[in-house]
């Protein structure tokens, strides 16, 4: 170390002490502030947690309003002319089906039904993805090769055919929305930790932990996949909404969960015969759905904005330019040069 | 020549691909308790002496391997048994009333789907950050969270009943043959085709965006444009060439998308097209409606994988086609 070197540091050291240690922020805190400062993502948390309370609580709102789920009420919830009733009514909040079902209870429990196959599947689909990619990246060869051929064939099968197939020869159930579910989402997860795994497995630190005698396995799973936690977790955050839809669109096509029990897909399938009388019918289980996918792939977004670093200074740059609209403190000079740093940093 | 022995070797691999398909759907239904899957083959509603009579048709007491065998020449003769469940008719001609309307849909939907999808991601990527490109993103974003089938309600709903209120009753369900004029025909066609493009092209609108915003980054533009070219010309000439590879190797990897697209889409507007009359079936267990949906699905997915590898090799000639 030469004398300059020392000189620096040791200037640095005290400069360090009059101003105040400077924190060290891990990754994961930096990641966590800017997802926090990113409005459109903590709107999705928030609306996200409000529907998971919304659907823990189901059984609670049907003890409350002692209305079950597939409990029917031909007295008081049907019209004169014996058709769905319209929102509000008889103390329906969003109206009755045309059995006389309470529609708010119903898309409450549909929520759970939704929520549930959306995390197991990203659950199931990311650990299997995860393996599957690690391995196939890390050792390459046939397996790769055999494993990469696997995964294009998954990707590219029409899921129509298997559901259909499956729902005939086994009967359509949850178990069998799942299965199907999982099987067509862990794939795209796969082929996208297997090109990273290419990557990572020629870096140094590989190297180094090879010539330590480290196992094949333990490179894998405690090197490597650290490094991959952050594409993997945008994968599955967007993997959920993903879920959510197929889940939803299985059961409308009688594929999936089956009446009485409420799922968003099969109300939607049973509105379809009453949507000239009965828009409420339609519309809210719609919503609902539509609130939930979007909120998710917004979040999905912003987790992966939050995670790329270039993502600090494209929120540094907005706040200079509020801080210039309200005039505060800052000269023209520093403000031409922020902007021309920003701009050239976002370019 | 390289052309041809590529198509060739495609066309094998393709034969292979559902000879394989055909095998497991074959062995996936019939390798059961014969009595289980007689009743299966007539359907829900079958009455004990139908059942004797598809066990006696299909010889369903004899071997596996000889049923298998009479299996697959019936399936290379495009016959696929009789349905019990339309009232004892063959299959065939299920198939072939089926086929046109379940082409319009695809032709017409795939056609919007890409014109819009690419069209919409180019204008976004020249115009970044523009008005227009913060509008398509927030579209995208809903395009890609809304599921086709609710769409296609809404569609219903807020489209179709308004205009068909007020009298103009051009926008139809259902479906009327192009024999009927193209007006009708586009009339009961083009909700299902908006339907089915919204929700397709949004995927692609992203892709197209994001892949064309990268190659416009790219040295070579940088020379064409030091060249003199015109933008336009090096935007189209240049870059969107270089922008659609990923772009068509994704359209591969949809067609199997685009089929579940089409039967939601048939089942929502009641189309009656392939993909509903297979919905149907599956309520109402009628197996060989849905052995024969099978197959021509998978060969619709091979087909179409070939076509867009042809074109893959079309768009970029860094890809040799062997």
């Amino acid at each position: 170390m030469s004398i300059t070197e020392l000189e620096f540091q040791a200037t640095a050291a005290q400069t360090g002490t009059v101003t105040g240690a400077i924190e060290g922020r891990s990754q994961w805190q930096l990641t966590w502030r800017r997802l926090r400062h990113d409005k459109m993502a903590v709107a999705s948390m928030i609306v996200i947690i409000v529907i998971a309370i919304l659907a823990i609580l189901a059984p609670v709102f049907a003890a409350l309003t002692h209305h079950g789920q597939a409990q029917v009420f031909p007295n008081t919830g049907l019209s004169a002319s014996g058709g769905p009733l319209s929102p509000g009514s008889h103390g329906f909040l969003f109206g009755t089906d045309e059995l006389g079902r309470d529609l708010f209870i119903r898309v409450l429990y549909g929520a759970r039904i939704s929520l549930f196959v959306g995390l197991s599947t990203t659950a199931m689909a990311t650990v299997a993805g995860v393996s599957i990619g690690l391995v196939t990246g890390f050792f390459g060869g046939w397996v790769d090769a055999v494993l990469a051929r696997f995964i294009d064939t998954v990707l590219a099968f029409p899921f129509v055919v298997l559901a259909l197939s499956l729902a005939v020869v086994f009967g359509p159930s949850l178990t069998i929305v799942i299965a199907v579910i999982t099987f067509f989402s862990w794939a795209g997860i796969s082929r996208v930790v297997r090109g990273q795994a290419l990557s990572i497995k020629e870096k140094e630190y590989i190297e180094a932990a090879r010539s330590l005698g480290a196992s094949p396995w333990r490179i894998m799973f405690v090197d490597m996949l650290p490094n991959l936690i952050a594409p993997v977790l945008v994968l599955a955050t967007l993997s959920i909404p993903a879920a959510i839809v197929f889940e939803a669109t299985l059961s409308f096509l009688g594929l999936g969960i089956q009446p009485p029990v409420a799922s968003w897909g099969n109300i939607l399938s049973d509105a379809q015969s009453y949507y000239q009388i009965a828009w409420w019918y339609l519309v809210f289980p719609a919503a609902a759905l539509l609130i939930t996918t979007l909120a998710f792939n917004l979040l999905g977004d912003g987790v992966r904005d939050a995670l790329d670093p270039r993502t600090e200074r494209i929120f540094a740059a907005g706040r200079r330019r509020k801080r210039r609209m309200a005039g505060t403190g800052t000269t023209q000079i520093d403000d031409m040069v922020a902007s021309i740093l920003a701009d050239s940093e976002e370019g | 020549m390289a052309m041809t022995r590529f198509l060739i070797r495609r066309i094998l691999t393709g034969i292979v691909v559902l000879w394989i398909v055909t095998t497991a759907t074959f062995f996936l239904f019939f390798a059961r308790n014969p009595t289980i899957v007689a009743r299966s083959l007539a359907g829900r509603a079958a009455t004990a002496a139908i059942i004797a009579e598809v066990t006696r048709n299909l010889g369903l007491n004899q071997p596996i391997m000889v049923q298998y065998w009479h299996f697959l020449t019936r399936i290379v003769h495009f016959n696929f048994g009789l349905s019990y469940y339309f009232g004892r008719i063959p299959v065939d001609s299920i198939l072939a009333r089926d086929l046109p309307r379940t082409a319009s849909v695809v032709v017409g939907g795939v056609v919007l789907w890409l014109v819009v999808g690419i069209s919409v991601g180019i204008l976004s990527a020249t115009k970044a950050r523009s008005v227009f490109d913060r509008v398509s993103t927030v579209g995208v974003l809903a395009g890609i969270s809304m599921p086709t089938f609710v769409l296609g309600e809404l569609l219903l709903l807020f489209i179709y009943v308004p205009l068909n209120e007020h009298g103009f009753t051009w926008v139809n369900t259902g479906y009327v043959g192009l024999s009927q004029g193209i007006g009708p025909w586009t009339g009961t066609m083009i909700l299902p085709w908006v339907t089915l493009a919204t929700v397709q092209a949004a995927v692609y609108t992203r892709l197209s965006r994001g892949t064309l915003l990268d190659t416009l980054g790219e040295d070579y533009i940088r020379t064409a444009r030091a060249k003199g070219l015109t933008e336009r010309r090096v935007v189209y000439r240049h870059a969107v060439r270089a922008a659609l590879t990923p772009v068509v190797s994704q359209l591969g990897i949809d067609v199997g998308a685009l089929l579940g697209g089409v039967v939601v889409v048939e089942t929502v507007f009641g189309i009656g097209g392939l993909g509903q009359d297979a919905i149907t079936a599956v309520y109402n267990g009628d197996l060989p409606t849905i052995i024969a949906f099978v197959i021509l699905a998978s060969t619709f997915v091979v087909v179409a994988n070939i076509i867009v590898d042809m074109m893959y090799a079309v768009l970029d000639p860094r890809v040799r086609i062997t």
